[in-house]
């Protein structure tokens, strides 16, 4: 691999963008989306269709005085926003959007994923203690809780997806699943039984229900329940410190929409098997986020008992009958 | 979901849920005591919203008070504009016309259509669905036209008179009504049950949780449907009939169940009786005086009269003392969402917040009829 001091830069930047772009934009993506699922509108008065919108957001938070209340602890309270968006940011270093097109090619990046993306979970819990407020930490008890019980399910079905392929490298998995969608893991007939044609599927459900708990993302944001804790760990904060957990829960979503299409849809391979490329990879990732705020704005939320139930008594055991009979059907065939 | 509480007091803490919450709906407070998330012991704080209504009422003549009434419940304001005509006219004797009778009867199903759907709408704001507020509102909106077109306001109605009503309905309105009836029946079962009823999301949530025994209701004097959805079949229109309720058929929906989807289905089922009552009205309309002949300052003889209507909330009643003169002597309230409130503090003990939370949203809460 080229070593000069330009890939990076060039990567940093680049992500940065993307991430940047994604953070904003998919915000204003939401409030479309959101308004067409409701029949209005949606921003339309800042620039064509709105489109300025989420500039003229930024402005407004970052003009604002960035109000520190009394009792709150300082360091963390500053602190906290920060940690939401840098997991989110860091995980894209070892994201490949398509053929060498990754920052660092990490052996083990699905562990240091997975490893960042309980990191970030310690931003709504650090916001949630500092804050001071009991709202505050209601949301950051839950969204631990929560966390805790949607890892378990999430590392699971991971572990079927590294047996079957046998590398914990990202690139490795996707290069694993290329020529078509017959070959993607998502509903592989191809290279594997019929059986596990059946399974992975269960998997993918299992994984994709685990994302969008893990990004506190409705029906299971526990944490930001408005009619509830007003606005969770964000209660206390405004001006960029909310911008910034804004920014992070959407960098979030992104990852979470990266790691399922390189596990169970093939990453940058093509569904018929013609030009793969890095398109691919931005279509599926984008259909994923825009499923995530169509669920969003269809269902009601669940309760955090129901929330932590559902992990505990269903999808755990589904996780691991999975893990179970895909090494059986390892060893066997 | 109620569990035993076994707590220690030492570790329990004092949320304070209110005045300005999400859930609230207006200016209720709650103490919680909580234990976790498990309320321990919830007291509601009320009185944010006080106006001293009942001591206007004194302050000016009988007429002057008829826009107050729609100031309480400002959801089923025309409920209320119903029971003090009913009041008055009962204590100064004056017989309403039975075309301004049907017209009355109209308009206030037309208003608890409203409120309902706004009840509907909140109630999933409470629930984390944001979309069904959107759709509610297009629906209420078409109903809110249909009405300011014959009262001329959309939320605080001053549209009943003593002896009949203030505006006649026209053609138009009329045949805006049945086209609205006919639209809200195709949209019900599509987009109110099939997106919302029939969701697994909600359906766990408001299933066995929340119960109110048939019991409690009626310790507390709930009415409406909050006590008919634990099985207490009690509905003003049909237990002490009024206006024109005994010509019309309806049926009064009532649930065993006591929970809060109980009290959910009996909210959605009357939607549909109140189409029903409002198309009869409107084909037995009959033609006449839409105001019976009142002087203009009242002077009921002097004594202590009654009169009690059901708003979309439950059991109304207004208490008129007169002493002869033109200002009511004394008027007192019995609001029916004071009495379904009473019940939420015995209710919500060992719930966890967000299902209390839902409790309190099915209980169909307007402050300001808590506080008057």
């Amino acid at each position: 691999m080229d070593t000069s001091i330009w890939r990076p830069i060039l990567y940093l930047i680049g992500f940065m963008a993307f991430a940047g772009l994604n953070a904003a934009y998919l915000g204003w993506c939401e409030r479309k989306g959101a308004a067409r699922i409701q029949r209005r509108t949606g921003p339309m008065e800042v620039g064509f269709q709105g489109l300025l919108q989420p500039l003229a957001d930024g402005l407004k938070l970052m003009s604002k005085q960035l109000l520190v209340p009394d009792g709150v602890d300082g360091i963390l309270y500053r602190a906290a926003p920060i940690l939401a968006m840098i997991p989110a940011l860091t995980s894209m270093a070892v994201i490949p959007f398509a053929g060498n097109v990754q920052a660092r090619a990490v052996e083990l990046s699905v562990l240091l994923l997975f490893a960042l993306a309980s990191i970030g979970m310690m931003a709504v819990l650090l916001g949630g203690w500092a804050s001071g407020n009991k709202y505050s930490l209601i949301a950051a008890a839950r969204s631990v809780s929560q966390n805790l019980a949607y890892e378990i399910p999430m590392l699971v079905t991971v572990i079927t997806i590294v047996m079957l392929t046998g590398s914990m490298n990202l690139e490795d998995i996707v290069l694993h699943q290329q020529g078509g969608f017959w070959n993607w893991n998502i509903f592989p007939l191809v290279n594997h039984s019929i059986a596990q044609a059946i399974i992975m599927p269960v998997s993918f459900i299992i994984f994709f229900i685990c994302s969008v708990a893990e990004t506190n993302r409705a029906p299971f944001d526990m944490a930001e329940a408005e009619s509830e804790l007003i606005a969770g760990h964000m209660t206390e904060y405004g001006s960029m410190g909310f911008g910034l957990f804004m920014m992070g829960e959407y960098l979030n979503m992104v990852v979470g929409a990266c790691l399922i299409t390189i596990l169970f849809l093939g990453g940058w391979d093509c569904p018929f098997g013609l030009f793969p490329g890095v398109w691919w990879f931005l279509i599926k990732i984008y259909i994923l986020l825009f499923t995530v705020i169509w669920i969003r704005w269809t269902y009601p939320r669940t309760q955090i008992y129901k929330l932590l139930n559902l992990s505990w008594k269903i999808l755990i055991p589904f996780s691991l009958a999975n893990l179970l009979m895909t090494a059986a059907f390892i060893k066997i065939f | 979901m109620t569990v035993p509480i076994q707590c220690r007091h030492d570790e329990t803490f004092v949320l304070n849920l209110g005045p300005q919450h999400p859930a609230t709906h207006g200016v209720l407070r709650v103490k919680l005591t909580m234990d976790g998330e498990y309320i321990v012991k919830a007291e509601p704080v009320l009185g944010y919203i006080h106006r001293m209504h009942e001591k206007m009422a004194e302050d000016g003549n009988f007429a002057q008070f008829m826009p107050n009434t729609a100031r309480m419940d400002y959801l089923h304001a025309l409920a209320y504009n119903h029971g003090y005509c009913l009041a008055v006219e009962r204590a100064a004797g004056i017989e309403v016309p039975e075309r301004a009778e049907y017209i009355r009867v109209i308009t206030v199903e037309m208003n608890r259509l409203t409120s309902h759907i706004l009840w509907w709408a909140a109630f999933l704001l409470d629930l984390g669905g944001f979309s069904p507020l959107l759709y509610a509102f297009d629906d209420r909106e078409h109903l809110l036209d249909l009405l300011e077109r014959v009262t001329g306001s959309r939320l605080t109605y001053c549209y009943f008179r003593f002896g009949g009503v203030y505006n006649d309905i026209d053609d138009e309105f009329i045949t805006g009504t049945h086209a609205f009836i006919k639209r809200l029946r195709s949209r019900m079962p599509r987009l109110y049950h099939d997106l919302v009823t029939g969701n697994i999301i909600l359906q766990k949530r408001l299933k066995g949780i929340g119960l109110l025994t048939e019991e409690q209701c009626r310790r507390f004097g709930c009415t409406g449907p909050v006590a008919r959805g634990s099985g207490i079949n009690y509905d003003v229109r049909k237990n002490e009939p009024y206006s024109v309720y005994p010509e019309l058929d309806f049926d009064v929906p009532v649930y065993t169940e006591g929970d809060s989807m109980a009290r959910y289905m009996v909210r959605m089922d009357e939607m549909e009786q109140s189409m029903r009552i409002i198309e009869q009205a409107l084909d037995k309309l009959p033609d006449g005086p839409i105001k019976a002949k009142v002087p203009k300052i009242l002077k009921p003889a002097a004594g202590d009269y009654w009169a009690s209507v059901e708003t979309a909330r439950g059991d109304l009643g207004m208490r008129l003392v007169c002493d002869g003169g033109k200002n009511p002597y004394r008027l007192k309230l019995r609001s029916p969402t004071f009495c379904n409130l009473s019940s939420f503090a015995e209710v919500a003990e060992g719930m966890i917040l967000a299902d209390a939370l839902a409790y309190m949203g099915s209980l169909d809460l307007v402050i300001p009829e808590i506080d008057r």
